[in-house]
């Protein structure tokens, strides 16, 4: 395949950053869209030009490192991480416009790379059980209904990417931070902490300056881990229910 | 030097206990004065930073990744074993030390492992008072299962994804801690060195990778939790970013390093496709719990099948050999990795490889389809079908899949005492980035146990020990062995900055990977092993006179960081070689081809070689020196595995 | 800061509000569809006039409507308030978007949607509201009763083509927004439920089409029947 590769170019955070276009050829099918990329900086490096900077670490599709708004959509065209997307997905000629996620909390640092550490505070707010190491009960001492367990595993299972305020119209951040809420919420070990967690990591995700939502739907279309928007519900029901009966005034 | 292992005196069962009474305190007021490094935010050091910080320790976290929860324990998939035995199956603390230790094949050190076992039911408490949500049955109760052909029911799990959520568990421990302010985050920062004062490690210089900024930071202590080293093999089933560099540069510091060549090879891995292929995806292996492994009985079948004459599905019954159901009738396609992995690439060194590179066998499930029908095979492996044909294409319910072996654990790593500290004075090293407990070959889901109990369970007990011994004083980062330190780091960046050589890093990464494959592998000889060090040497050689380093270290250089990594990869390979090379036996993950039982099973020589080889750094260019910790074996037998 | 202006001040809390006041106002809808669709009773109006007369002084619906105003109100100042911190949340676009792969139209156009509903409403107002308020009404009598004849008011507007036409698009554009605002209200306020929420989202789709549907007829009919 020969492809044209409309890339966001920026040298770092303080630059304006602009596109530029390159052209690579025989890509194989077979190759994932990051050995594409890596492709094309091997090129970029024999021409002694800076290779195209881009997040990716396990390439197996579950750190949440990789990135990239792929021809309008995050990750691509497939519902899947950048890292699992593969060039069958495309076909000979295409043009592809790739830019960096786009939201005030995700400051880009370099070319396709963003600073997603508004995310690590979210989850510094609140989205914890608060035990110390040790001085535990048995692990078999509470049970926990398979479907409740079933549940709270469907909403840890979020990989912290940010795809879902890439995809969001107001880079909203309520997939991501409803799906911790809602895994604590549902677990007998997370009741303790239930309306003060629910609280403090819904002020942090606002003071980070993320978008309110809108109930579109994008977010949970594009979650390469088919995080369902029931746990943005379940945080709204745990907000409200927090703020009008905690005793944090 | 005697390498001391400080194994407690006294009967096995007892060794943890009687140790973690004798160990020093560190007073609950005091402990506020102490303040602590922990390199790697993975399962070990994520567990580690956590608790020391909930100790009252001050700890500062460093990672390279942008956020410490995607450190790569996060895609260990199958499940972590802990001898709860709630299955009611003869599980026991002494079950899973004898398990371990004999998986792996006695080269592990017994106190080590009885202590693994025996913290291996705290971990699981743990992590489900933090929330993670485990497999659970019907009742409410946590489920099992078997795993890596174990006898006993004793894996715990969370869907495939158990290290993502023990790892997301730790980092909440973790997260919490920040908010608390005992511990400080580094993250996107790399360690470059260990700081020596006074024969002790006193701090560490790191690099910013979005920066460039050369910093000091001091601490009574530091923790490398930095992982294994497999991506010496450039392709592996690490992460891209997994290195070996702050081991590495600790060793050259004077921490000795254990057991280099055992390296774990898993069979069941998506195969490499082309030149293209930047990483390997490992797939459970528990698939080989109905998959059957097969090639073509014949080359000239295997042939037509590469040439694309034939697909599978056209080869009859009797022309396809089951080599693993042949070869080990009672085990079958359930034996140990290792085997699994030697026999795959015999059988591809025949020439009855399957795919277009000759490199791969089939995994096939058309007979437990027919047995169990499609909707119970879809139930219990759906999510790795999905993703076998997201990478490959091909839709494994209807043509068999391909596997292949690839590199995926290192066993070896920085040697530690019982205390998990290395030859350093306060050098700390957990998880894989240490040698301890697996010995030469580790089973599975016993990486995330490993990680776990040495952050949550020992670290926290063993460091006071030593902080109890010494003084709380701090040591400014203006200090001249900081200094000096931050300068060595900045003159060898700049070196490597200023080749403006030919190749590009890339290049020196995958030549190295290919020769540690060819002859550091699965299968290793004396001959080929001789042949790789020259390689090794000269391929080191061309890299500091030819590599191509772009931009500048004042930014977010990509090709800056590979460098330094691989130029550390490069003298670690050489020291692989080295070991794989004295070590005349085979075990485990170690096999020479020379050291074979008739049968061709690996043929251990426990006479000579029931040691821990912990090589020595004497200087650029100069052998390594070997040292031997004797293992002493009290309470097992020394055997010869058998799977027939 | 008190807790009432901190929850008021969240994104939360926000649109908590907005899913209140929408579905009150979604409430008005119905009843309001229910007087007016009394101008089709083939009675010349009687009907309505009489129902335009207790609307007006009865004291409950008066204090009703000073709410509905309210709530329109603050159905607008919130979604101005968040339309704006949405749009300071991605300082810089896309160059290439594809939303409408994973997102329907509506969902993320309710800003536009409801500007237009906003300026019918206004006009809208001004022609009846307004007229039938504080302008000069003429009378009619009822079996002796003075009534305001509001009903040639409204059947005066709406001879005019274009005032129908106008009309006929509004309730298109409402149909859009509700297809939209029903369901996400209930989201919003953490109703999802597996048994329930697919029969929201169905009474929310009929509802969308049904009321604006019934809303626009009374205009089309009038203009035939003149």
């Amino acid at each position: 395949m020969n492809l044209t590769l409309k890339i966001w170019r920026q040298k770092n955070n303080a630059d304006k950053g602009d596109f530029k276009e390159y052209k690579i050829s025989d890509i194989s099918k077979d190759m994932s869209f990051l050995e594409m990329l890596d492709v094309l900086n091997e090129n970029l490096s024999e021409k002694g030009e800076d290779p195209v900077h881009f997040d990716h670490d396990c390439r197996e599709g579950i750190c949440g490192m990789c990135s990239l708004y792929i021809d309008g959509k995050p990750h691509g065209p497939q519902q899947t991480t950048t890292c699992q997307l593969h060039m069958r997905s495309f076909s000979d000629g295409d043009v592809i416009t790739i830019e960096p996620w786009r939201a005030k909390p995700f400051p880009v640092m370099k070319d396709l790379v963003v600073d997603r550490s508004a995310f690590d505070r979210i989850i510094q707010a609140g989205g914890y059980v608060s035990v110390n190491t040790g001085g535990v009960p048995d692990a078999n001492e509470i049970p926990i209904p398979k479907s409740i367990a079933d549940l709270a595993m469907d909403a840890a299972q979020c990989i912290g990417c940010g795809a879902c305020v890439a995809a969001c119209k107001n880079a909203s951040a309520m997939l991501f931070t409803s799906a911790k809420v809602s895994q604590l919420a549902l677990l007998p070990q997370g009741q303790v902490e239930r309306k003060i967690r629910a609280e403090k990591m819904v002020a942090q995700m606002d003071a980070e300056g993320f978008g309110a939502c809108t109930n579109t739907g994008a977010c949970e279309a594009e979650c390469p881990k088919g995080i369902s928007i029931t746990n943005i519900a379940r945080m709204n029901r745990e907000y409200f229910s927090a703020v009008v009966s905690s005793d944090t005034l | 030097m005697i390498l001391d292992s400080k194994i407690p005196e006294g009967p096995l069962a007892d060794k943890w206990t009687k140790h973690k009474f004798n160990v020093k305190l560190v007073n609950p007021a005091n402990k506020r004065k102490y303040d602590v490094i922990v390199v790697g935010t993975g399962l070990a050091g994520a567990s580690a930073a956590a608790s020391l910080a909930e100790l009252g320790y001050n700890v500062k976290a460093f990672c390279f990744q942008d956020s410490p929860r995607r450190a790569h324990s996060i895609a260990a998939q199958g499940g972590i074993n802990a001898a709860k035995n709630y299955q009611n199956d003869g599980d026991s603390v002494y079950r899973l030390f004898y398990d371990t230790i004999k998986g792996g094949d006695y080269r592990a050190r017994e106190g080590n492992v009885y202590r693994l076992a025996e913290v291996s039911v705290n971990i699981i408490d743990q992590c489900v008072a933090q929330g993670v949500p485990f497999a659970r049955e019907y009742g409410g109760l946590l489920a099992n299962r078997s795993f890596g052909g174990a006898q006993v029911s004793r894996t715990f799990y969370a869907k495939g994804q158990t290290g993502q959520q023990l790892l997301l568990g730790a980092y909440s421990a973790l997260s919490r801690q920040v908010a608390n302010g005992k511990v400080k985050l580094y993250p996107r920062t790399e360690m470059m060195d260990v700081v020596m004062i006074d024969g002790k490690a006193r701090g560490i210089v790191t690099r910013n990778l979005i920066t460039g900024a050369i910093e000091s930071h001091s601490a009574h202590a530091v923790l490398l939790c930095t992982g294994g080293y497999g991506n010496v093999f450039f392709l592996s089933t690490n992460a891209m970013g997994s290195n070996v560099t702050a081991a590495w540069r600790a060793h050259k510091k004077g921490a000795f390093f254990s057991n280099p060549s055992f390296t774990q090879i898993h069979p069941t891995c998506i195969p490499v496709s082309g030149d293209h292929q930047s990483k390997l995806t490992l797939m459970s292996e528990s698939l080989r719990n109905d998959g059957r492994v097969w090639v073509p009985a014949t080359v000239e079948t295997a042939e037509k099948l590469r040439k694309g004459q034939i697909t599978a599905n056209d080869i009859k019954e009797e022309d396809r050999d089951y080599y693993l159901e042949r070869k080990y009738p009672s085990f079958g396609n359930l034996v140990p990795r290792d085997v699994a992995s030697r026999n795959a690439k015999y059988v591809c060194d025949e020439g009855r490889g399957v795919n277009e590179t000759g490199e791969a066998v089939f995994l096939d499930f058309r007979d437990a389809i027919k047995r169990d029908g499609r909707n119970v095979i879809e139930a219990k492996y759906g999510n790795l079908f999905d993703m076998y044909m997201q990478i490959t294409g091909d839709n494994p319910y209807e043509v068999p899949m391909m596997i292949y072996p690839a590199v995926h654990y290192t066993m070896g790593g920085l040697w530690v005492d019982y205390n998990l500290m290395t030859t350093i004075p306060g050098l700390y090293a957990l998880g894989e980035a240490n040698f301890s407990d697996h010995g030469a070959n580790r089973l599975g889901a016993s990486a995330l146990m490993q990680g776990l109990a040495d952050g949550y369970f020992v670290i926290p007990y063993t460091i006071g020990d030593y902080l109890a011994s010494n003084s709380a004083d701090r040591i400014p980062v203006d200090h001249p062995e900081f200094k000096k330190a931050e300068k060595e780091v900045s003159d060898r960046l700049q070196k490597l900055l200023s080749i403006k050589g030919e190749k590009t890093v890339d290049y020196f990464h995958k030549k190295l990977g290919k020769i540690m494959w060819d002859y550091c592998g699965m299968a290793r000889t004396e001959e080929g092993l001789t042949k790789a060090k020259a390689m090794i040497k000269e391929l080191k050689k061309e890299f500091w006179t030819n590599v191509n380093v772009l931009g500048s270290n004042e930014e977010l250089n990509l090709s800056l960081e590979k460098a330094n990594r691989v130029s550390d990869f490069l003298e670690l390979g050489e020291l692989m070689v080295d070991d794989a090379l004295h070590r005349n036996e085979s075990c485990g993950g170690h096999f020479r081809e020379e050291y074979q039982t008739p049968e061709g099973e690996a043929l251990r020589d426990d006479e000579n070689f029931a040691y821990v080889a912990a090589w020595k750094y004497l200087g650029e260019g100069q052998e390594e020196e070997l040292h031997k910790e004797p293992l002493v074996f009290e309470n097992v037998k020394l055997t010869q595995r058998s799977y027939k | 800061m008190s807790w009432v202006s901190k929850t008021l001040s969240s994104t939360l809390g926000q649109k908590l509000l907005m899913a209140l006041t929408g579905l009150f106002l979604i409430l008005f809808l119905v009843v309001h569809l229910a007087g007016n669709l009394q101008l089709l009773f083939p009675d010349g109006g009687e009907s309505f006039n009489k129902y335009a007369a207790t609307m007006a002084s009865n004291p409950f619906i008066r204090v009703v409507s000073i709410g509905n105003f309210a709530f329109i109100l603050l159905h607008v100042i919130y979604s101005i308030i968040l339309t704006r911190r949405n749009k300071q949340s991605r300082p810089v676009a896309y160059a290439v978007s594809k939303a409408s792969t994973n997102s329907v139209w509506a969902s993320r156009n309710m800003g536009i949607l409801g500007t237009i509903i906003l300026i019918f409403l206004i006009v809208h107002l001004k022609g009846f509201y307004y007229e039938i308020k504080f302008g000069s009404v003429p009378m009619t009598s009822y079996e002796g009763v003075e009534f305001k004849d509001v009903y040639a008011i409204v059947a005066n507007a709406y001879g005019n083509i274009l005032y129908v036409a106008f009309y006929v698009l509004s309730m298109g554009f409402l149909a859009f927004h509700l297809s939209h605002g029903f369901a996400s209200a209930f989201q919003t306020l953490g109703l999802n439920h597996v048994k329930y929420s697919p029969l929201i989202k169905k009474v929310g789709l009929g509802f969308s089409i049904l009321i604006p549907a019934l809303f626009a007829l009374i205009p089309l009919v009038m203009f035939f029947q003149n």
